[in-house]
């Protein structure tokens, strides 16, 4: 990270000269003390590896209509389909493998869970950076409209979205985005306050740097910090939404199965003991969500005492 | 604290007022709900009749216009998929969705505020680690993936309590409820302790949180210097102190509990207002959208509204300053 | 002050340690001193000397890391050093009461003033809350707040500092406990406050005979209180005795410089005299006698040797006691 306040001391005196450490080697390092969240890491880079390489790791492409045959529905775990190989998870009430079925449900909902935390970081701190730098009315009204979006329960934005713009990938991560956009808004705000009154501002602007230039390229750097700490909470809380409203039947279509609308289609069965059908996917979401989770945790720790000094 | 007030009440006001154009704009967008409740076979003029009965052929404007009207008189129209008014239906729902809210609320302080406090005070016992550990579980876990859980362990393979349904409402002092009998508790159960996980987490946090930092007020080493009992101190001069933000905190969840309601009365059958909106939603039934959502963002500012107010009866410092200021 | 046959507090080489990763500080580190019935006794130090530990010690307040490693407390005879929390826990507020130095933060701020004085009896006596609360009114009359039956019902933040800190030595008074030990009571009030509380917590120990062990960093505040008076430095007594003996003739340096350094004590037209240098952080003593570093009159002895206690009887019973190599002469009368 740039300009002062980074650069200062924050390790104790150790004895002989040691390699530079650079701000991210120092924070890597503060982060694997807890062995919690390196597990968490671990799990969530497993995670991702299987969603990314699901086409060429999974027996059947669930969505190849071609390939799923009925005769195999609602297999158990372990069993054999007709094509000859094994359902180690089991299949599902149309007959696809649910192994592959929950590592492409993983790829939608990752990539629907970034993407819309994505955008709604970028969108949040520009607001909030705007509204700092701006002061006065200007900022006084963004902020208000922040508070009272902040102020309603996620899901209740969400449904009325939802029942407003319909089903579809694209609305759903318009919805995600206006649910969470608000949060960056308030945190960067904040933190942009906090900047805009230190000395290197100062010195920028009687250097002649337009507006932009300090925002842009000084005050920002030094926002970020809290920024990836609500990053990784908030994509896990819009994947849970997601599911949650895809399992509602409100969220994400059927071509487009992700994590939740695979919980939703299994529902069904759990009252006459076919667990596996949402049971495992499920289990997916929760490894998932868990495992950002116990990051985001140590994250926040190994960044707050920098933030406070 | 008449000027906090009346600019309290305003800004709640606007905020009805923003919320109320924007559902009613943005459910005219869905698609033509004429499509749902009448079949394109039918001739022209049947379908005409039936859209002029339902109001759903005057040019956008006039129906915001006839909306306001009826908003004032309390007539949000009907159902389009009941038949009844819209309002009718919702405030007939309202008690289910109130009680599980409560319970649920109940649940969570029984169960977080002894946690949380045991945490406080035994921070590096192994049960506190263990506790402080689960909460991370507590608001990772999605609450619909809770609820199926609940219903696999405690209905379907264990048997002990029902996973769908209520229990036969009564009436009490005007209010309604089903938690006159033990059946109607063992229906609230599992919706109930479903709500109350989403917050119980939340209150050992806080709890703990609380705990510690009293602790180590010079109040309480004074406590200890009078010579107090433990569970004195802790049952009154601590307890009193943490349940001050809890109970703001708690408030303002209350709010969301009720939103949550959505998913835990879908899964587990409970005739509540969560359930109907969502059915409404899923089967566009505008009327019954719009007077849901209007009801609930009400509900929600008048919490807000509450919790302010109650918050300066709780902590006697706030409520002197004002009153002498 | 004659002593009766038993003193009411006898400490005897009290050591409180605080045992943390950086290392162990030794807030106390030896300390003996007796206080007889009805004695006002002076803990005077700079912060960071030890004294407030000693009280919390005495109380047996000190929470971990700290704790008493050594050394013995007795009242009355009665060993306290040791005893389990419960046994404490009925000494504390009946037959030894304390009093903070922070009036604003030492009563609960959301429970009334006669639940925090009634509380204070029922944990120690069977009584009916209607003759507590009456002792309550009692109380908080003697130590001069006006119409006490409805103060009684008030919060702690409708009293100004003052009020607070008298509603605090009513309290430590209701129970009639033999000993009060006063962290700095005065030091976070006016100083018109100051000299009031003074003046009237003198007056009531002496009505009711309770002996007081009065903690400050000011001297001025012993001179017009105590019989007797206990200089600490870096968690040790440097110097005891009566109060006229060590104000006229102090045998310790530190005590000089202490009494040195006094506004009152200085010319006017001149700048006030300072002990040079600061007081160590406990956890690195120097080695030999702590206070050598800053003595005008320290030798290679002071240096390397710690000083032990050196006694010195006046007549008429009384004890003279400091820790010095080199103690100053008395000056000839």
């Amino acid at each position: 990270m740039s300009t002062a306040s980074a650069a200062t001391q924050t390790s104790p005196p150790s004895p002989g000269p040691s390699p530079v450490e650079t701000p991210v080697r120092r924070f890597v390092r503060a982060f694997a003390e807890d062995r919690v969240a390196v597990l968490g890491f671990a799990l969530f880079s497993l995670i991702v590896l299987l969603a990314v390489f699901a086409p060429f790791i999974t027996p059947q492409n669930p969505y190849d209509l071609a390939k799923v045959d009925l005769m195999d529905s609602r297999l158990p775990p372990g069993e054999q389909t007709g094509d000859g190989y094994t359902v180690w998870l089991g299949t599902d009430g149309v007959g696809r493998d649910l192994y592959s079925g929950i590592l492409y449900g993983l790829r939608i909902s990752l990539t629907v869970g970034a993407l819309s935390g994505l955008i709604a970081a970028s969108l949040g701190m520009s607001v909030g950076l705007f509204a700092a730098y701006a002061g006065g009315r200007i900022e006084t009204v963004i902020m208000r409209i922040v508070d009272l979006q902040l102020s309603l329960p996620a899901i209740l934005i969400a449904l009325i979205l939802v029942a407003a713009l319909g089903k579809g990938v694209d609305k759903i991560i318009i919805a995600l985005v206006v649910v969470q956009w608000a949060y960056y808004a308030r945190t960067v705000r904040a933190s942009a306050l906090v900047e805009r009154r230190k000395e290197y501002v100062e010195a920028a602007q009687s250097l002649g740097l337009s507006s932009a230039a300090i925002v842009f390229r000084h005050i920002m750097p030094n926002c970020l910090a809290p920024v990836i700490v609500i990053f990784t909470v908030q994509t896990a809380h819009a994947i849970s939404l997601e599911a949650t409203l895809s399992f509602l039947g409100v969220g994400l279509p059927q071509t487009e199965p992700s994590l939740g609308v695979l919980i939703a289609n299994g529902f069904q069965y759990m009252l006459s003991g076919r667990y596996w059908i949402s049971s495992f996917p499920g289990l997916a979401l929760l490894l998932t969500i868990v495992s950002i989770n116990l990051m985001g945790d140590r994250i926040r720790d190994v960044l707050n005492p920098r933030l406070e000094k | 604290m008449l000027s906090f007030l009346i600019r309290r009440v305003g800004q709640a006001l606007l905020v009805i007022v923003a919320m109320v154009l924007i559902v009613f704009f943005g459910v005219h967008v869905i698609g033509d709900p004429i499509w749902m409740l009448i079949s394109p076979e039918m001739d022209q003029q049947a379908i005409a009749q039936t859209a002029a009965a339902l109001g759903l052929d005057k040019p956008i404007w006039e129906q915001l216009l006839y909306f306001l009207r009826g908003l004032a008189v309390g007539d949000l129209g009907r159902s389009f998929v009941h038949g009844e008014p819209a309002i009718q239906l919702i405030l007939s729902r309202m008690p289910a969705t109130l009680e599980l809210a409560v319970v649920a609320l109940l649940m969570a302080v029984l169960i977080g505020l002894p946690l949380g406090l045991y945490a406080g005070l035994n921070p590096d016992s192994p049960v506190s680690r263990t506790i402080m550990a689960s909460s991370i579980l507590g608001f990772s876990l999605p609450t619909f993936w809770v609820g199926l859980m609940l219903i696999m362990f405690f209905s379907v393979m264990l048997g002990w309590l029902p996973a769908t349904g209520r229990g036969a409402p009564q009436s009490v002092l005007g209010f309604e409820t089903s938690l006159l009998t033990a059946q109607g508790w063992a229906f609230i159960a599992l919706p109930a302790l479903n709500l109350a996980l989403l917050k119980i987490s939340l209150i050992i946090r806080l709890a703990r949180a609380g705990t510690r930092e009293v602790i180590l007020t010079d109040y309480v080493k004074f406590a200890r210097a009078k010579g107090l009992s433990r569970q004195r101190i802790v049952q009154v001069h601590v307890l009193k102190n943490i349940m001050i933000p809890i109970v703001t905190v708690l408030g303002l969840e209350f709010g969301s509990l009720m939103a949550f309601s959505v998913v835990t009365e879908t899964i587990f059958s409970w005739p509540g207002m969560g359930k109907l909106l969502l059915e409404a939603i899923q089967r566009l039934d505008r009327p019954v959208i719009v007077a849901s959502i209007m009801v609930v963002v009400i509900l929600f500012v008048l919490i807000n509204l509450v919790v302010d107010i109650l918050y300066s009866v709780l902590d006697p410092r706030v409520r002197l300053t004002e009153a002498r200021a | 002050m004659s002593a009766s046959s038993e003193p009411l507090l006898k400490v005897t080489d009290l050591a409180t340690h605080f045992i943390t990763r950086a290392g162990t500080v030794k807030a106390v580190d030896g300390v003996s001193f007796e206080v007889a019935r009805g004695e006002v006794l002076g803990l005077v130090g700079e912060s960071g000397s030890g004294k407030s530990v000693t009280g919390y010690s005495i109380l047996g307040l000190v929470d971990p890391p700290g704790q008493i490693v050594s050394g013995s407390i007795r009242l009355s005879g009665r060993e306290l050093a040791g005893l389990d929390d419960e046994a404490m826990r009925s000494i504390r507020g009946r037959e030894i009461a304390m009093i903070f130095q922070d009036p604003m933060m030492t009563l609960n701020p959301v429970l009334r003033i006669d639940t925090q004085m009634i509380e204070a009896i029922l944990a120690h006596e069977r009584v009916s809350e209607r003759a507590a609360r009456d002792r309550a009114v009692e109380a908080l009359q003697k130590v001069g707040i006006p119409s006490p039956r409805e103060r009684l019902e008030a919060y702690p933040h409708q009293f100004s500092g003052g009020m607070r800190q008298r509603v605090a030595i009513a309290i430590a008074l209701l129970n009639r406990p033999s000993l009060i030990v006063a962290d700095e009571p005065t030091t976070a009030l006016d100083v018109t406050i100051q000299s009031q509380i003074l003046a009237e917590m003198q007056a009531l120990c002496r009505d009711t005979g309770t002996a007081l062990i009065w903690i400050t960093h000011d001297l001025t505040v012993i001179a017009g209180l105590a019989q007797q008076v206990a200089v600490m430095y870096a968690g040790r007594i440097v110097e005891r005795a009566g109060v006229d003996a060590v104000l006229d003739a102090p045998r310790h340096p530190y005590t000089e410089g202490l009494l040195g350094s006094l506004p009152s004590a200085a010319t006017p037209g001149e700048p006030l005299r300072q002990i040079p240098g600061s007081t160590p952080s406990l956890g690195r003593l120097p080695p030999g006698c702590a206070f050598s570093p800053r003595c005008a009159y320290a030798t290679a002895q002071c240096r390397t040797e710690a000083p032990e206690v050196s006694g010195q009887t006046l007549g008429g019973g009384v004890e003279r006691q400091f820790r010095c190599h080199h103690p100053l002469q008395e000056p000839s009368r």
